[in-house]
């Protein structure tokens, strides 16, 4: 409410109610404010990055509705009545995600700048494709780029997340 | 960073046009906005208006009747990658649409702003014109159908008016005994060239009845090349199996390819014929 007020009353404004990991969000937008900003700056939650701004590395990857989407270029109206999930949202009350956890075993990451969009990306490849092929897995996370890696730990990574993941459903 | 901009949210295919119409270079329809968005972002154009599409309903549909796709504009990337009715009619379209960009701009990126934007490394329109399909422009007081060989004008430039939206896609589903294949190359994040051909055969496959090329990404616009065709047209197989490496060179000559980034003039022909003769046979083999 109190952000309608200190704006200009010809400024448009765009009311919003989505969920934020698991909890409900309401807020006035204007149309030009990105996802990733609203999230990082209004929103305080700094685990979605900005990186190239083009949608080609996967820095500011979220989930929406469960699916992947480049939140440096997607308008933060676009996710009313929608369910956000970024990183800090994964882990269950303190216990760190199956995928969280083959990371660090695995060395998934270095300097960690890209993780957050890798583990959300991989998290919607393996809800969809709870046993993907190392083929299908590079051909959905080749959006997702990592300057540290060499990406085969990240591979490893996903593969043993994967592995246990369909271990404990069985 | 964006500049402020004002967001319409009409309910009908009329009342953009109307708005388009109305507010002329200063609106923008805006779709997935994976294309939009970047350019706004750059500061490359600025809209003061931003029309809104996806609450228009029924245009993100895709439908199968008397022998053709119906593909509404606004089906995303991911829809028609993982459409039943594609897989099953149009596979090639559905192998296509698995390669565009990557999984995000799939997700929110449709077939219509994709076709639109008309940037010159872009897929779908080549293999769209290979298969002829047509495209329906709506605006407030009539429609009227573009055959994808007529739509694409220029780099960024298609035949669509200031007011126009584009609603459908049309593919009419090729008769059978027939094979369908889009192959591309690339090295950068879009495609460089890309080459789709359409075949079909007599009854007892010995006969090239008819075949439909098509060159994209390479030179400005994508285009059908009938020069290269007419080698292929009505030859034995046999006969078209040797032809292929001249209709190859024939079609690198005729892609209007310039030397950009994505690679010199002459590679880029080069690269036309390599791929016009493995889509020939990956389409035989079907
Ligand atoms: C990183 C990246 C990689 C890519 N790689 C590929 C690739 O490999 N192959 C490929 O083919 N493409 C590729 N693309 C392009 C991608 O397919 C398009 O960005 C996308 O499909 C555009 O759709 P959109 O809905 O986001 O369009 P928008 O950005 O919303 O719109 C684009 C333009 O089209 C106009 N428009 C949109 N819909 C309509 C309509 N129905 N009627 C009239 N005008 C309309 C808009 O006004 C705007 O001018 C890539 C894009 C990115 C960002
Ligand atoms: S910052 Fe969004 S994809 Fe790179
Ligand atoms: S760990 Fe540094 S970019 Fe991936």
């Amino acid at each position: 409410m109190a952000n309608t007020m200190l704006r200009r009353p010809d400024v448009q404004t765009v009311p919003i109610s989505f969920t934020l990991n698991g909890k409900l969000q309401e807020l006035d937008v204007e149309p030009h404010e990105l996802l990733l900003d609203v999230i990082r700056e209004r929103l305080g939650l700094t685990g979605v990055k900005r990186s190239c701004d083009v949608q080609v590395c996967g820095a500011c990857t979220l989930l929406v509705d469960g699916r992947p989407v480049s939140a440096c270029t997607t308008l933060a109206f676009e996710v009313r009545e929608r369910s956000v999930l970024t990183i800090e949202g994964l882990a269950d009350d303190g216990k760190l995600h199956p995928l969280q956890e083959a990371f660090i075993e695995h060395g998934g990451f270095q300097c960690g700048f890209c993780t957050p969009g890798m583990i959300l990306a991989s998290k919607a490849l393996l809800d969809e494709n709870p046993d993907p092929t190392e083929d299908e897995l590079k051909h959905f996370m080749h959006g997702n780029i990592c300057r540290c890696t060499g990406y085969k730990k990240i591979i490893e990574s996903i593969m043993a997340a994967a592995q246990k993941m369909s271990s404990t459903a069985r | 960073m964006l500049r402020r901009f004002r967001l319409e949210e009409p309910q009908s295919v009329g009342e953009i046009s109307e708005l388009l119409g109305r507010f002329g270079d200063s609106a923008k329809l805006y779709a997935g906005g994976t294309e939009l968005l970047l350019a706004m972002k750059e500061g490359l154009v600025h809209y003061e208006r931003l029309v809104n599409v996806k609450g228009i309903e029924g245009l993100n549909e895709v439908k199968q009747h008397n022998g053709a796709i119906y593909i509404g504009a606004l089906c995303t990337h991911h829809q028609l990658e993982t459409s039943p009715v594609l897989k099953q009619n149009l596979p090639a379209l559905v192998k296509l649409e698995e390669n565009v960009a990557n999984v995000r701009v799939r997700q929110v990126g449709t077939l219509g702003g994709n076709l639109c934007f008309a940037e010159p490394h872009a897929d779908p329109g080549t293999l769209l014109i290979a298969l002829e399909a047509s495209l329906t422009a709506e605006k407030s007081n009539g429609k009227r159908e573009i055959p994808a060989e007529s739509f694409f004008v220029d780099a960024y430039e298609t035949a669509l008016e200031v007011d126009e939206v584009l609603t459908t896609i049309a593919v009419p589903i090729p008769a059978k005994p027939s094979g369908v294949c889009y192959m591309k190359f690339g090295y950068l994040e879009r495609p460089s060239v890309g080459v789709a051909v359409v075949v079909n055969l007599n009854a007892d496959r010995s006969v090239v009845d008819d075949i439909k090329i098509a060159v994209g990404c390479a030179g400005p616009a994508p285009m059908r090349v009938p020069e290269a065709e007419a080698l292929l047209k009505g030859k034995s197989l046999d006969e078209a199996t040797r032809n292929i490496v001249q209709a190859g060179e024939t079609s690198g000559r005729a892609s209007q390819a310039i030397s950009d980034l994505h690679g010199a003039q002459d590679y880029k022909e080069h690269i036309v014929g390599v791929l016009l003769k493995r889509a020939f046979h990956s389409a035989l083999s079907q």
